[in-house]
């Protein structure tokens, strides 16, 4: 069953057309990622889905129901907002249980259950104290403990990890995953990082200038995008332009190609002049110049490097040139 | 190279700036107690307490007292309402107009008091409004709803807008939200500008004399026992009074303000 359907969804402020024409369908106990750079339409999709904002025009359903009509309040949906939006004037575990207290739980009741939603966030004891004692990272497993703990059918995530520093937010996406797979709950997650949707999403929606571009499994997006702002913006792939792929392989439309896969070699297809290196760790970045296009290589440590200005030939696998023909 | 110690000329006239603002208000206080009765005369010939037994005993400073008590509450609670209302308005929404509406909410405490009184005295004989105590309290609310509305406009705009979303989220409709959110996170910023107002309101001469008619405030009062001498002292140990019940609540308002910034703006 699906847990969120949008047909032809649109939702404009005035003359700008923040979502337009979205047609989305999440499937239940999924892990759904929605990527885009700020501006692209994927927050606003979020709060659609929240109840914060009304569609303009189009229809969107909550595990079959239409919820056109229904407030924020009487939706089956909990969100972890961005800012995590903790009251400050209560305590942590008032904070984890005000759903229940809306409710009309008891006291007793509700904080017992908030205390095993802050346990299973390894918040276990913290509860008396106040969100503004915590730190970030503690401040976001309150939020996501304050959301899980009224059961909802669809945990929406709005930029959880955004503001938690690289370590933490490396060991949150792992949690997050864990607890999605143990709970079983649809989770749709808004992000910027490409990274981050690639490694947790089980599907992940591209979105830009208000609709989806693409959708599809983290491999699919990675390894086979369908049009050019996909592969530049999913872990900046190599665009080749139309003309030099209709030279190489006969066909007039762009091509992609992932920086790992580019390889040097002795003769290849491509010869490019090197205009840069970089030192990464594991890798080391070069940058070439060919033909009109700037190309870029991830050269494993233990591959002979080239010189800056040294012109070389680039080889690829059969199949890591991945041709984006436009869509009739 | 700086030096942290101020020079000694700077000290000097520090504390001498400082001794002439708080000199006199330390002499109205002394005359409480001195034992002439006419004319004030230093130093005083005598000390003694009984000024503030025959102002006890003062039909007309019990009278104006409580008319200053009535008219500081009902502005502050008018101010409250009306102030909180507006921030609310004016901070949560956009709508065409809202600067404007701002703006004309803070002009009465831009605008010289003697104006403010001069033009309500004219709008009440047009309109035919006998003086009355709530004449009194038109003119008093006038400012007080400017201080509650910036304390209330400052409150808002350091409370996470999300907060509200994320009540509404967790369940809640628009009157638990107020009642669970809103108002707990306004409260000290209320209880702030209902304290600035009630002590703004509880010392105003300008307006007052202008909208007040034949009543007296205690302010109003105190204008009046200086014209005429009669047993003077008990001017002085009013004006005692009136400086405690005003400072207190001001003073219990910057304390209650202070480090609060943390309290109602942490979302990030």
């Amino acid at each position: 069953m699906s847990a969120v359907t949008f047909d032809k969804v649109s939702r404009h402020f005035g003359a700008v057309r923040a979502v337009d024409g979205v047609d989305l369908d999440i499937a239940e106990g999924e892990f759904f990622a929605m990527l885009g750079p700020s501006g692209s339409g994927k927050t606003t999709c979020l709060r659609l889905i929240a109840g914060f904002e009304r569609p303009t025009a189009g229809d969107i359903r909550i595990f079959g129901e239409p919820v056109a009509d229904l407030p924020p309040y009487k939706r089956q949906v909990n969100t972890v907002f961005q800012d995590y939006a903790l009251f400050p004037h209560l305590n942590v575990i008032d904070n984890v249980a005000y759903g229940l207290m809306i409710a009309g739980q008891g006291r007793k009741l509700r904080h017992n259950a908030a205390d095993e939603a802050l346990e299973m966030v390894r918040l276990g004891g913290f509860g008396a104290r106040r969100p503004s004692e915590l730190s970030g990272g503690q401040r976001q497993r309150v939020a996501l403990a304050r959301a899980l703990v009224n059961k909802p059918r669809v945990l929406l995530l709005d930029e959880p990890l955004g503001a938690l520093d690289l370590k933490l937010r490396e060991q949150m996406q792992e949690e997050l995953k864990t607890l999605q797979r143990q709970l079983g709950i649809t989770f749709v997650f808004v992000t910027h990082d490409q990274g981050e949707a690639l490694s947790m999403a089980d599907r992940v929606a591209v979105f830009n200038d208000g609709r989806i571009i693409q959708v599809g499994a983290p491999e699919d997006i990675y390894f086979r995008p369908e049009v050019p702002f996909v592969a530049d913006f999913v872990g900046s792939s190599n665009v080749l332009p139309a003309a030099l792929v209709a030279r190489l392989t006969g066909e007039n439309c762009p091509a992609a190609i992932r920086p790992e896969r580019l390889q040097l070699a002795e003769y290849g297809p491509i010869m490019a002049r090197v205009t840069g290196l970089s030192f990464l760790g594991l890798t080391t970045r070069v940058s070439f110049e060919t033909e009109g296009a700037r190309l870029t290589a991830l050269l494993p440590q233990d591959a002979p490097r080239p010189l800056q200005g040294d012109l070389v030939a680039l080889n690829w696998a059969e199949g890591d040139l991945h041709l984006m023909r436009p869509k009739s | 190279m700086h030096s942290d110690r101020a020079p000694l000329t700077l000290k000097l006239a520090a504390a001498g700036g400082l001794l002439f603002l708080h000199l006199p208000i330390l002499l109205i206080f002394v005359y409480a107690f001195t034992t002439e009765e006419k004319s004030f005369a230093w130093p005083p010939p005598g000390l003694t307490l009984k000024w503030f037994a025959v102002t006890w005993y003062r039909a007309d400073v019990w009278e104006a007292l409580a008319l200053s008590v009535r008219v500081a509450l009902i502005s502050t609670v008018l101010a409250l309402i009306l102030g909180t209302l507006c921030a609310a308005a004016v901070s949560r929404t956009r709508f065409f107009g809202r600067e404007t509406i701002s703006l004309l909410v803070i002009l009465p405490i831009a605008l010289p008091g003697v104006v403010t009184g001069i033009a309500l005295r004219s709008a009440f004989s047009i309109a035919d409004v006998p003086f009355s105590t709530w004449t009194i309290v038109l003119g008093h609310a006038t400012f007080c709803v400017v201080i509650v509305y910036n304390n209330a406009v400052a409150r808002f705009r350091r409370t996470s807008g999300s907060l509200i979303e994320a009540s509404m989220d967790l369940g809640a409709n628009m009157f638990q939200t107020l009642r669970h959110v809103i108002l707990p996170n306004m409260a000290t910023a209320l209880v702030v500008g209902g304290m600035l107002a009630f002590a703004l309101s509880f010392d105003e001469v300008i307006v007052t004399t202008f909208t007040a008619g034949q009543q007296q405030t205690l302010p109003i009062w105190m204008l009046e026992e200086l014209v005429r001498p009669r047993e003077r002292p008990v001017t002085n140990v009013v004006a005692m009074v009136v400086a405690l019940v005003t400072m207190l609540p001001i003073l219990g308002a910057y304390y209650l303000t202070r480090g609060t910034d943390q309290v109602a703006g942490q979302g990030k």
